[in-house]
């Protein structure tokens, strides 16, 4: 599996499509565009999605062009949501449910957890629950504890779900098209601070936005970026920068402010994950830096963690570090001195570079 | 501090202290049993408002109780569905096998071929009698006492066995609990554990067939204790907001394990009175009555088909044994609960009734059981020439990985490999 190199993620013939700058938010809005145009199985539903287009306007203009019976609201209920996508799901339809904020998707996570992952195994392939739970994740808005919070962990801790997640709008509409076509069903996690802008991590600068930013280039049409391949972000040779989501983006200012030669793999998917592109990368490098927004106990970076030491040993010449969220949860005055930014990104370069 | 009402200020100071009530059933075990409490209306006497009507207009009949035989045998009133005597037949045959199997099935767990085994002894008439008042491809997501539904839509018994023996035959590869059944091509959908989950499934599965244009229905089946959930509520909800062609179903059994139906609120209203606040139709139903149940399916039924909306239906029975093969109901019910059941058994009103109207004796029905026992020993038979439980005869290894995801993921491709080579060393010989 080549999984290394971002262009062969366009079909062939589309490298020359006309592409537009878009954000992140016209981006997964010309996704389920093209797939609701494309594919008379796909449905969006949440709440707000409809007539108003949801509370980041994902799905302006959808329910204008399709009509009310593919995309519509819901009540405000994640359980109801998710357990009649699985219905949906099991009928032959391919719902793509809008949960408002991930600190939403509790309610709903039995249906998630208990129902929609196993019906495949359970059902030995009779029944199956394609669903796309789309869902902004991650803080940095000042959206305090229930609007902040990154449970990606969760999901990649259960058997039969995919986690897709993100970090700039070209990945961002190839990655929605192939989780709606995928037959399992995915959690696709939109990083919302990124919405409108590759952000840093200095809170008090202006952030630029997409427009400037050659990963905002969105090939025009249908395209998508299988599930499952990491995207190097740049090549080095001192150290491995896994991420994902926002801290792509923030690790990326760091290294370049730092002048460090790190290798940057933005995981894009968790659950498949791209071990061979970590593999490669790490026996390259033989350092790790594992960085994510979500809190630290038994986070996603501790599966990380545990299988670059697992597989790379002996090519590692410094133990592998973590940097996270606290344990805490999101607060909303301190958001800045939770969210784990330049300071404590450098001090983990610093740490194993001398190592 | 804010003052409360006629409040000097001081917390609970001088007045009466409250009290947390904690529902209690009516009998306990050694106690005499007296179900004179129960309203039980006359049979006929319920109005039977048309499928179309406002759902208001059922609002009499999610109290009452909906019933066709009366203690005189005979159909009585506008709910008779006047089914001719070859269909009533089937239904009585159909019951009658369910509950041959249920006690075959049940022997099968004593004797160590299985696990698990549940039984639905008394509740015949809710899964056989609904499944034959709707289509035999209109979807249903029932809980774990519908056998009677696979039985009446002609599901092999020998799969059935399969499935409870986890064996090499199990269509689901020995990975489910047994009695969680799932079958596509019968419109059955697969059972989970986790109590009501199936039933904004069964929602979303009907709301599905409606954006499509299809003619199919769908149906979900739960205890009443199960209703207690939160997917039950958000199943009411959704059926009501979106108009879903559907069929809620409450058995209520009266007994969750060992809770009491008060435990589920039904000491202050009647499950099917929950549709009430919903705006949704509802009928409660002699769930011991077939006439009933399969009357009330049908013009529920009718209703969804009718683009008229959900109806929610209590059906008011009866769990006769215990709630599993784990379960001893003498440690928490009065043992004489069960004969004294003021509704009597399904299987024998149905009899009493055919019988009554010159259509059926007891030497048929002697003959019919008789019949019954022996397709079911005759696939127990069958089925097990493919293994028991634990009796090495189950799906190979690799199948346990497989169906997780669409495809193998290389960390699954890895353990895969792991469980090969472990079971070298665990079974050389196998
Ligand atoms: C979510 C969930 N909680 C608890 C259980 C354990 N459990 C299995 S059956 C049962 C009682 C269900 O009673 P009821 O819904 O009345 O159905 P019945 O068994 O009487 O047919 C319980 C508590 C479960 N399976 N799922």
């Amino acid at each position: 599996m080549a999984s290394r190199v971002i262009e062969d993620d366009i079909p062939f013939g589309l490298e020359d499509a006309p592409a537009r700058n878009l954000n992140m938010i016209e981006a997964i809005n010309d996704a389920l565009d093209i797939m609701l145009s494309h594919d008379p199985s796909v449905i969006i539903m949440g709440e707000d999605v409809g007539y108003f287009g949801g509370v980041f306007r994902c799905t302006a203009g959808l329910q204008e062009k399709y009509g009310k019976t593919r995309v519509f609201d819901t009540p405000i209920n994640e359980c109801g949501i998710i357990g009649a996508a699985v219905g949906m799901g099991a009928y032959g339809l391919r719902p793509v449910p809008e949960i408002q904020f991930a600190d939403y998707i509790y309610p709903g996570l039995d249906q998630l957890i208990s129902e929609a992952a196993r019906l495949r195994y359970r059902s030995a392939g009779e029944f199956i629950a394609p669903m796309t739970v789309r869902s902004p994740f991650g803080g940095g808005i000042f959206g305090g504890q229930t609007h902040s919070q990154s449970p990606e962990a969760l999901f990649t801790h259960v058997a039969g779900l995919k986690t897709v997640i993100p970090s700039t709008p070209h990945d961002a509409k190839g990655l929605l098209i192939a989780s709606i076509e995928d037959d399992d069903p995915v959690i696709f996690f939109e990083p919302k601070r990124i919405y409108n802008g590759p952000f840093n991590g200095y809170y008090d600068k202006p952030v630029e936005p997409w427009k400037k930013h050659p990963d905002s280039k969105v090939p025009e049409g249908y395209y998508s970026i299988p599930l499952g391949k990491a995207r190097t972000v740049r090549e080095g040779d001192a150290i491995t920068i896994l991420a994902y989501g926002t801290m792509v983006h923030v690790v990326d200012a760091v290294a370049r402010e730092k002048g460090v030669d790190a290798e940057i793999l933005d995981l894009r998917t968790l659950v498949p994950l791209d071990i061979e592109a970590i593999e490669a990368s790490v026996e390259k490098t033989g350092r790790c830096l594992i960085v994510h927004e979500a809190t630290r106990t038994s986070g996603f970076g501790a599966e990380l963690s545990a299988l670059v030491t697992e597989r790379c040993f002996y090519h590692l010449e410094a133990p592998v570090e973590r940097v996270t969220g606290f344990d805490t949860p999101y607060p909303h005055s301190l958001e800045w001195a939770y969210f784990p930014g330049p300071v404590r990104i450098g001090e983990a370069i610093d740490k194993i570079l001398e190592a | 501090m804010a003052d409360r009402p006629n409040g000097t200020g001081n917390a609970g100071h001088n007045r009466p202290s409250l009290r947390l009530h904690v529902p209690e059933p009516k009998f306990r075990p050694g106690d005499e049993v007296d179900f004179s409490h129960l309203a039980i209306s006359e049979a006929g006497a319920q109005p039977r408002p048309d499928e179309t009507c406002d759902p208001a207009e059922t609002k009499p009949l999610v109290t009452d109780l909906v019933r066709v035989l009366g203690d005189d045998n005979k159909a009585h009133g506008p709910w008779d569905p006047r089914l001719d005597a070859d269909t009533m037949r089937t239904m009585l045959e159909k019951m009658a096998l369910t509950r041959a199997f249920d006690e075959r099935m049940y022997r099968g767990q004593r004797q160590g071929k299985t696990s698990f085994y549940m039984k639905c002894t008394g509740e015949e008439a809710t899964s056989v009698a609904a499944a034959m008042a709707m289509a035999s491809d209109d979807m249903v997501f029932p809980s774990y006492r519908q056998q009677g539904i696979l039985i009446t839509r002609g599901y092999p018994l020998v799969e059935m066995i399969n499935q409870i023996y986890s064996n090499r035959g199990d269509k689901l590869k020995g990975r489910q609990l047994p009695i969680m059944y799932s079958s596509r091509a019968h419109s059955f959908f697969t059972i989970s554990g986790n109590l009501a989950t199936q039933t904004p499934q069964a929602v979303g599965w009907a709301m599905a067939s409606a954006m499509r244009g299809d003619s199919r229905i769908a149906a979900t089946w739960l205890g009443e204790g199960s209703t207690a959930e939160g997917d039950f509520h958000a199943a009411c909800l959704f059926a009501t907001v979106y108009n879903a062609p559907v069929i809620l179903n409450v058995v209520n059994n009266q007994w969750a394990i060992s809770s009491f139906s008060g435990f589920a609120g039904g000491e202050r209203a009647t499950f099917a009175s929950r549709a009430v606040g919903y705006g949704m139709a509802g009928l409660r139903v002699d769930g011991n009555d077939p006439l009933a149940v399969y009357a009330a399916t049908a013009w529920a039924a009718e209703r969804a088909r009718a683009n008229a909306g959900p109806t929610l239906i209590e059906h008011f029975t009866y769990r006769a044994e215990g709630h599993s093969t784990s379960d001893d109901p003498s440690a928490y019910r009065s043992a004489q609960e069960r004969n004294e059941w003021p509704l009597g058994d399904p299987i024998m009103r149905l009899k009493d009734h055919l019988i009554a109207i010159g259509e059926w004796d007891e030497e048929r029905q002697s003959a019919l059981d008789l019949e019954c026992a022996e397709k079911v020993k005759a696939a127990t038979k069958d089925a097990e020439k493919n293994g028991i439980l634990g009796h090495g005869l189950h799906h190979p290894f690799h199948t346990m990985f497989e169906d997780v995801f669409e495809e193998l993921p290389w960390h699954l491709e890895e353990q895969a490999d792991q469980a090969i080579r472990e079971r070298k060393i665990k079974w050389p010989h196998a």
